[in-house]
């Protein structure tokens, strides 16, 4: 049976739509079927993000009104066999779902047997549902079906004490143990004593790390293209990215030595504090 | 950019600063006491000690922290003299 894991941060824009995107990429790429859910519903993402924006014919408000089945409203990915996308609407509000109705959905995402370009017919490994900012209905909704959370935080005061406070709604939700990605990681500057590192922020939420990814300007243009940047090997990012989808699925992968790409500096060796894995 | 590297560094960088606030913030968050509170705890505190003991109430410091996962609430308050006791009633 699938699993369902949740992106959500509190803080807004700090990385959860595009570490939902690379991640899927990531994930289909190791083989897995995935379905990437987009809980933002109002502003809908993550379609521009993988580049499907013109192939959306139904949304998520459609399959819970009934007006299509779910198997109609998923989208296939073009580039990545085995990746399906289910679209937030666009112009409904967080209150058309509920968080009953969105348990469900991910509860029929598992129960979905559907044969994939190459004719393989099966079941979903994953499902990966994109939050919207925030601790209201939109927030609930996303973590209704979820079996496990990723919780996406920048080294900024303001995004760790988000995620300090999404941890707690976790828990008394019963999601325990959420795992942390940190995004826009700036080695340099951690270097430099002007932005917190791993040790630091891991020291503070005491939770378990599940990724590093570092502040990459290939992003920016992923998102131009609508291809994320798991797939670009040039980046950084991605690299990080995929070694978080083989952590995902229970690989044991040593987080990467960010100073590589720093040169001028690079001679310090990595001062990221490691912990964990 | 050495130079400057090197310079800032001395200076200790804002990282110390940036923990240092988000531990504080995060304690009163967790323990869902807001900093005026404890400020208003702090000058009933005084009111209570100062009846007892002379205390520097300029020197007083009151905090949460967090120290290997346990909440305490850590007041260090000077003590100029003791007080003479008033005859039980
Ligand atoms: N590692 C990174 N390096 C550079 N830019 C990044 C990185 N991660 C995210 N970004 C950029 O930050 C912006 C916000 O990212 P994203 O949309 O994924 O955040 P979000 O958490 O989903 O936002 P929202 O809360 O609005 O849904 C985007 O412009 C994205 O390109
Ligand atoms: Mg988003």
């Amino acid at each position: 049976m699938g699993e369902t894991l949740v992106i959500t941060s509190g803080k807004g824009g700090v990385g959860k739509t595009t570490t939902t995107a690379n991640i899927g990429v990531a994930l289909a790429d190791l083989g897995y079927r995935v379905a990437l859910l987009d809980a933002d519903i109002g502003l809908r993402n993550l379609d521009v993000v993988l580049g499907l924006e013109n192939r959306i014919v139904y949304d998520i408000v459609d399959v819970v009104d009934g007006f299509c089945r779910l198997k109609q409203a998923l989208i296939r990915d073009k580039r990545n066999e085995g990746l399906y996308l289910l679209p937030a609407a666009q112009t409904k509000d967080k209150t058309s779902v509920s968080p009953e109705q969105m348990r469900d959905i991910t509860l029929q995402l598992k129960e979905l047997n559907i044969a994939t370009e190459s004719g393989k017919a099966g079941y979903f490994d994953f499902i990966v549902v994109d939050s919207p900012a925030g601790i209201e209905q939109g927030f609930r909704n996303a973590i209704a079906g979820a079996d496990r959370a990723l919780i996406v935080t920048t080294p900024e005061v303001s995004a760790v004490r988000d995620a300090d406070r999404i941890i707690g709604l976790l828990e008394a939700e019963e999601i325990s143990r959420p795992q942390l990605i940190v995004n826009r990681i700036r080695p340099g500057m951690v270097r430099s004593g002007d932005m917190m590192g791993i040790e630091d922020i891991i020291d503070i939420l005491a939770v378990e790390l599940l990724g590093v990814i570092p502040e990459d300007d290939r992003i920016l243009v992923g998102t131009n293209r609508g291809v994320p940047v798991v797939g670009d090997s040039s980046s950084r990012a991605g690299q990080a990215f995929k070694n978080v989808a083989r952590r995902i699925v229970g690989e044991e992968v040593p987080l990467m030595k960010l100073d590589a790409s720093e040169g001028f500096f690079g001679r310090l060796g990595y001062l990221l504090g490691i912990r964990g894995r | 950019m050495g130079f400057l590297s090197r310079l800032f560094r001395r200076e200790g960088g804002s990282k110390h600063v940036a923990k240092e606030r988000l531990q504080l913030v995060l304690s009163h968050d967790r323990m869902k006491l807001p900093p005026a509170l404890l400020e208003q705890m702090k000058d009933e505190l005084i009111t209570v000690i100062s009846s007892y003991i002379e205390i520097d109430e300029a020197g007083i410091n009151v905090e949460l922290t967090e120290r290997d996962d346990e909440r305490q609430l850590i007041a260090s308050i000077p003590v100029i003299g003791m007080r003479k006791r008033r005859a039980r009633q």
